[in-house]
């Protein structure tokens, strides 16, 4: 078990499984299909680490997000819809399109929610692997268990 | 951060509790990249990135509804993405199918964008700067925009400065009439991350180059060296297509907001290494690298050897110029292969400005003639209909190739598949 402390976002309390991308995550590209799928997949060709795996209700861990600046807007509408990742936890500061998603939801939605973590940093990345056992607190706290 | 008073009265919803909502969004957004104080928007014009009735965003759409019955409108005029249908795109009759049904808020939305404040009918495009079209915003104009290619393209090659802005939040911007203060919006945050030295031994394809330094720096600004031997040192209409196409990549396949090409965009031409971090990393890129980087692409057809049934051209958006150098290649090739047209289907993708200067050109019927069909859509969002997942369609856009199943293949490359070889 390892602990991480890092930066609120968007508050929140949960635990869920972690997966998990050292690359980039590429809002459109990985979530684009998401309306035809009973539970979204990653669709991005050029993730490898992510590449047709489950995304929905998963603690997605990664790096920053990359791409499209419709991406915070595919991650407002997958949270109002209860499509999205339990939560994000960003090793690294967390980007503009990605912050937008988290806010929008958080300021915007009154009964779904994604709590979104950044700065855990390198280490966090390192250390976390698909299948995890994430719990995130409210004051920003992980706790990654194997 | 701090509010001016009319600012702060906004956010104490003492002018309506969604403009209020509008103004939180701004502040904890502002908040998270440490913003102090919002600045005015100065740029003429907005430009939004949400241009497509995708059933799936309902949530987007019942927001702007809100809006709109709130009185919430933008506070100046905007241009929009390109739509994502056009009949004359060949498909099947089930692909149109689907496509209605996904795209089946369409109407809906056009009404939407109508009633918030778009320009006109004709601002459709992701290449809203170019002069065919009029959103053109000047040197430190501070804008409200989305679409990754857009921005990138007015922060670099016109030094206007706007941050990565999501959907919504550019147009939250342009309805509040401020931004907040961070970023690209700051000097400090227009300073170059990475060095990038070219030594190749020709000039590179604009979107393998942007691609590579994309993929490498990721959201960081880089300063590239090297590439003024190929451009020159002035921003001819050459150059600025070659810097569009360049930039695009960059922005989809990582997350750059501005670069800095040495001795050619204004920002580097004014401050030179200047512009340049203490300590910046520096990315060496030769034909080798760039070679790598192409090989590195998957191909995710259901079938990898099936002949292409599409080709796509232009995203973003083809320049006239890019259409009429098109129609002489394509003439010459196919004269030279004795083929009288193309042989897959070929869209290339402009907007309606450009498209009604072409017409008055006499490139339009010869490239008629070869068979093109000059579209303006968004390819991207074409793709993005379940039955083309996977489908055979071939590109030399990276941006088309990074969110769909689309095959990259250089221009040169392109011209030979579509003109002499067919697969």
């Amino acid at each position: 078990m390892k602990e991480f402390k890092g930066r609120v976002i968007a508050k929140g309390a949960l635990t869920a499984e972690a997966v998990v991308t050292k690359q980039g995550f590429n809002t459109l590209a990985s979530m684009q299909m998401m309306f035809i799928q009973s539970k979204t997949k990653c669709v991005d060709q050029s993730n490898p680490d992510l590449y047709k795996k489950l995304l929905q209700g998963k603690a997605l861990c990664l790096p920053q997000t990359i791409g499209s600046t419709t991406g915070g807007m595919f991650l407002y509408s997958a949270v109002k819809s209860g499509k999205a990742p339990a939560c994000l936890l960003f090793a690294k500061e967390i980007d503009s399109l990605a912050a937008a998603g988290a806010v929008l939801a958080d300021v915007w939605s009154d009964d779904a929610k994604m709590p979104t973590i950044d700065k855990l940093g390198d280490e966090f990345l390192d250390y976390v692997q698909d299948g995890d056992k994430i719990t995130v607190k409210e004051d920003g706290t992980v706790i990654v268990e194997r | 951060m701090q509010l001016t008073k009319e600012q702060q009265a906004i956010l104490n919803g003492e002018k309506g509790e969604t403009i209020a909502k509008v103004m939180r969004t701004l502040v904890q957004y502002g908040e998270v990249f440490g913003a102090e104080k919002m600045v005015p928007v100065t740029g003429d014009y907005g430009h939004l990135v949400l241009s497509f009735g995708l059933t799936f965003l309902g949530p987007v759409f019942d927001l702007y509804q809100k809006l709109i019955d709130e009185g919430c409108l933008s506070g100046q005029k905007f241009t929009c993405d390109p739509r994502p249908y056009d009949k004359n795109v060949p498909q099947s009759l089930i692909q149109k199918a689907v496509a209605k049904f996904v795209f089946g808020k369409q109407s809906r939305y056009e009404k939407q964008l109508s009633q918030l404040g778009l320009l006109d009918e004709d601002s459709y495009t992701c290449t809203c700067y170019l002069d065919e079209i009029g959103n053109t915003p000047k040197a430190g104009d501070v804008l409200s925009w989305a679409e990754s290619s857009a921005v990138v393209y007015a922060n670099s090659v016109l030094g206007a400065r706007c941050n990565r802005n999501s959907g919504i939040i550019e147009l939250f911007g342009s309805i509040a009439g401020f931004v907040p203060y961070f970023g690209l919006l700051t000097d400090e945050g227009r300073k170059a991350d990475w060095i990038v030295e070219l030594k190749t031994t020709k000039c590179p394809d604009a979107q393998i180059l942007g691609s590579a330094i994309g993929m490498k720096v990721m959201e960081d600004v880089p300063y590239v060296k090297g590439l003024d031997r190929y451009l020159g040192t002035e921003l001819t209409d050459e150059a600025k297509t070659y810097l569009k196409d360049f930039g695009a990549a960059t922005a989809s396949n990582g997350a750059v907001g501005l670069y800095h090409i040495d001795r050619l965009t204004p920002e580097a031409k004014a401050q030179g290494e200047a512009l340049i971090k203490e300590g910046a990393n520096v990315y060496v890129i030769d034909d080798a690298e760039l070679e790598r980087v192409k090989n590195g692409y998957p191909c995710v057809w259901k079938n990898k050897d099936a002949a292409p049934k599409l080709c796509f051209l232009g995203c973003p958006h083809m320049t006239l110029q890019q259409l009429k150098d098109w129609t002489d290649k394509i003439e010459a090739a196919l004269k030279e292969a004795g083929n009288e047209k193309v042989l897959i289907p070929t869209v290339f993708t402009t907007s309606t400005g450009v498209m009604k200067e072409f017409e008055k050109t006499p490139y339009a019927a010869r490239l008629k003639r070869a068979g093109v069909i000059v579209s303006y859509i968004c390819p991207l969002m074409f793709m993005d209909n379940p039955l083309w997942q996977g489908q055979p369609v071939i590109t030399s856009s990276n941006k088309l190739r990074t969110y769909t199943t689309a095959r990259f293949y250089s221009n040169d490359e392109i011209l030979r598949i579509i003109t002499k070889e067919g697969k």
